[in-house]
């Protein structure tokens, strides 16, 4: 089945089930109130966002001088740097790695360019025992699931189910305590930190004057993959560049207030590179792995280019009201929502993903809540555009040439009126059938009625 | 040709045709600016007295779940340690040295691991408590700065399960603009390898979005601020 046809079937089923959009809808009723609260303490939430987006601006527009630096500072610091152009490059140099190491154990702090890459399937297939430490990563590997949004992997499943699942795969008794839940996973994780050979983490952002990425999380869970393996790998899109050390002092509250409602998250974390002389702990290598994957195309195009502005807080899914009918997981992306129907027609093919443009209702919403001001729903029409300007659908060219037609001729368009009214008086007799010709519009929608009298008609009839 | 070279190139090709920004137009080929920043005027307000911060640290933490307390001597921290150690059943504590270490956790009664020249984490992960110290605390958001070369390591502040930070009354700072241009003062080129903000006690909200703590890291954090 291709990714429409995918998406078209989930989301059919997914805005039918009421039991899933209950859960989404009052977990994300729970994120509003506290964002709404911590928004309300900032200053100036709207000045804080443009110079979000001016920082932002510059170093997706100066790319190449910030990577440069990222590089040569991270590198006087011991750091190895990677560069990789596509998903099977990231992966040879990683694998590389951990066969350098005759690594069998690693473990992950949340790494969403890893989902992108597939690199656990990579791995495991060389025969690596990979387990994921973050919460919600842990239960939908456990699933042999897709994370369901990128900020919160699992909140499409209830505590039963988590119960559930831990009885089965990790032999805990049931519990419907979502602290009894936790602590479970915190015990089985516990000695994996400890005995695993390589500890792999994502990067939140990187900082070009210092060579640090810095790595933001709530459960400790990166902390301790980033402190005990000999080896630490860092997977990174070439985009989390920022031009310096203080920008966090920005980013790292809009990060925590538009992500998750909070005023910081539990842990924000910056690696300068491996044990430095004199320091107690630490791993004896740091390598960072630089990712393209496609992201150079999305820069290419200067219309769309402030989509690599994106910080991943996942505000756009919170607010979308497709994304919280649909699901994440009917979109068939690693990133979803709104910034995924952006940029992934970018990464993997405007032909196979345009639909994502498509499924919007151009609300705004994101746009809105963006913390680094992309502007969302505009690159949606302009995805939309691009799409059929490549690939024009016949009948839809028909249609808009007759309809051309008619708006350019008063005399066909004030026969068309009456003839519309007359009409619609017959459409009950075949609305949302297949012989409608509306079908596609009305078999869950209203087709609103053509007004009794236009505002020329109007205008004209009217006492002076 | 490197994969360097390969990524640099296609970045620079691509950047060839000039993007607009926010309220600026399509701006061209315009050097990369250092940017002037003014992050403390729309970040969360924060008073100017030491009382004020005192009393936004105080309430930061009580939202976070995290204990705080003001005490007035190394001696007054010190009972404050022995009680909690006696309350918890305490029977080994991991720490590091350092001024206030040395001379609060010197009469402690339980065990202790110090970590500064490297340590078994087997033994670091059956200690009841990690005691350090910090670069500074964050009145604005709660948040204690640590790094692995003021906080004994990586490990000490994050795998034992229970973390009391011990601080200086000149430590507590006003906001995160503050704690990084401190970072710069006090390491400048020598940063250390790590360097963390901790905000309140190790947390989750993956199941349900309820809030559970300890999910990794420590399940309960005290700051001490000793004046």
């Amino acid at each position: 089945m291709n990714s429409a046809a995918q998406f078209r079937d989930d989301a059919k089923r997914l805005t039918h089930d009421l039991r899933h959009r209950e859960l989404i809808q009052s977990a994300l009723k729970k994120y509003e109130v506290a964002r709404d609260a911590k928004k309300a303490r900032y200053q100036d939430w709207e000045s804080a966002r443009v110079e979000a987006s001016d920082i932002k601006w510059d170093a997706v527009n100066h790319l190449d001088a910030h990577l440069a630096e990222f590089a040569r500072n991270a590198e006087a610091h011991g750091t190895k740097v990677h560069w990789a152009s596509t998903g099977g490059q990231a992966r040879e140099i990683i694998l590389g790695i951990v066969r350098e190491k005759n690594a069998r154990s690693i473990i992950k702090s949340k790494v969403m360019t890893g989902e992108e890459i597939h690199l656990n399937e990579a791995l495991e297939k060389a025969d690596m025992s990979v387990v994921e430490s973050d919460l919600g990563e842990y239960i939908v590997q456990l699933r042999h699931e897709a994370p369901y949004h990128f900020v919160f992997p699992a909140m499409h499943l209830t505590r039963g189910e988590i119960s559930d699942l831990f009885e089965r795969e990790l032999g805990s008794a049931p519990t419907n305590d979502a602290g009894e839940l936790t602590m479970i996973a915190r015990r089985a994780l516990r000695k994996k930190y400890i005995t695993a050979d390589i500890g792999i983490s994502g990067a939140n952002f990187a900082i070009a004057e210092t060579g640090m990425v810095s790595i933001t999380e709530n459960e400790g869970n990166a902390r301790l993959t980033c402190a005990l393996p000999k080896v630490h790998i860092a997977l990174m899109g070439i985009e989390k560049l920022l031009p310096k050390l203080e920008d966090l002092a920005l980013f790292l509250p809009m990060l925590a207030t538009a992500g998750a409602g909070q005023v910081l998250t539990g842990y924000n974390t910056m690696y300068g590179g491996p044990r430095q002389p004199g320091e107690a702990d630490g791993p004896e290598e740091f390598h960072v792995v630089l990712l393209d994957n496609h992201r150079t195309r999305l820069l290419a195009d200067a219309e769309q280019r402030d989509a690599l502005q994106c910080i991943r807080c996942g505000a756009c899914l919170n607010v979308c009201p497709i994304y919280k009918n649909v699901g994440g997981h009917t979109y068939g992306t690693t990133y979803q929502g709104p910034i995924g129907a952006v940029i992934t027609p970018h990464l993997r093919g405007l032909q196979d993903w345009k639909h994502l443009s498509f499924a919007s209702s151009l609300c705004g919403a994101c746009t809105s809540a963006c913390p680094v001001k992309i502007d969302l729903h505009h690159h949606l029409l302009q995805s939309r555009r691009n799409a059929r300007g490549q690939k024009p659908l016949w009948w839809e060219k028909i249609a808009f040439k007759l309809f051309a037609v008619l708006a350019n001729s008063p005399a066909l368009w004030a026969l068309a009126k009456p003839m519309a009214r007359f009409g619609q008086i017959f459409h009950p007799l075949v609305k949302a059938t297949r012989l409608d010709p509306a079908y596609v519009w009305t078999q869950s929608r209203e087709l609103p009625k053509v007004a009794p009298q236009t505002f020329k008609e109007y205008w004209k009839g009217r006492n002076p | 040709m490197t994969e360097r070279e390969n990524i640099l190139g296609r970045i620079r090709e691509a950047l060839r045709v000039p993007a607009e920004r926010h309220g600026h137009g399509v701006v061209q080929n315009s050097p990369s600016a250092p940017h002037e920043s003014h992050a403390s005027d729309w970040l969360p307000v924060v008073g100017e007295s030491f009382e004020q911060r005192v009393e936004l640290f105080r309430a930061n933490a009580a939202e976070l779940k995290a204990d705080f307390h003001l005490v007035d001597s190394r001696e007054a921290a010190a009972a404050h340690l022995r009680e909690l150690a006696t309350a918890k059943g305490w029977k080994k504590v991991a720490t590091h040295t350092g001024e206030l270490t040395r001379s609060i956790c010197a009469d402690l009664g339980v065990d202790i691991l110090i970590t500064d020249d490297g340590y078994d984490v087997n033994e670091m992960e059956t200690c009841d408590a990690g005691i350090t110290e910090c670069d500074a605390l964050v009145a604005q958001t709660g948040s204690v700065l640590v790094t692995s070369r003021s906080a004994g390591g990586r490990a000490l502040s994050v795998l034992p399960p229970h973390h009391i930070v011990l601080a200086r009354r000149d430590q507590l700072i006003a906001d995160l603009p503050a704690a990084f241009a401190l970072l710069k003062q006090t390491y400048g080129a020598g940063m250390p390898s790590m360097i963390s903000f901790i905000t309140g006690p190790s947390r989750t909200g993956d199941i349900e979005r309820i809030l559970v703590l300890g999910a990794h890291g420590p399940k309960h954090l005290a700051v001490l601020i000793v004046g």
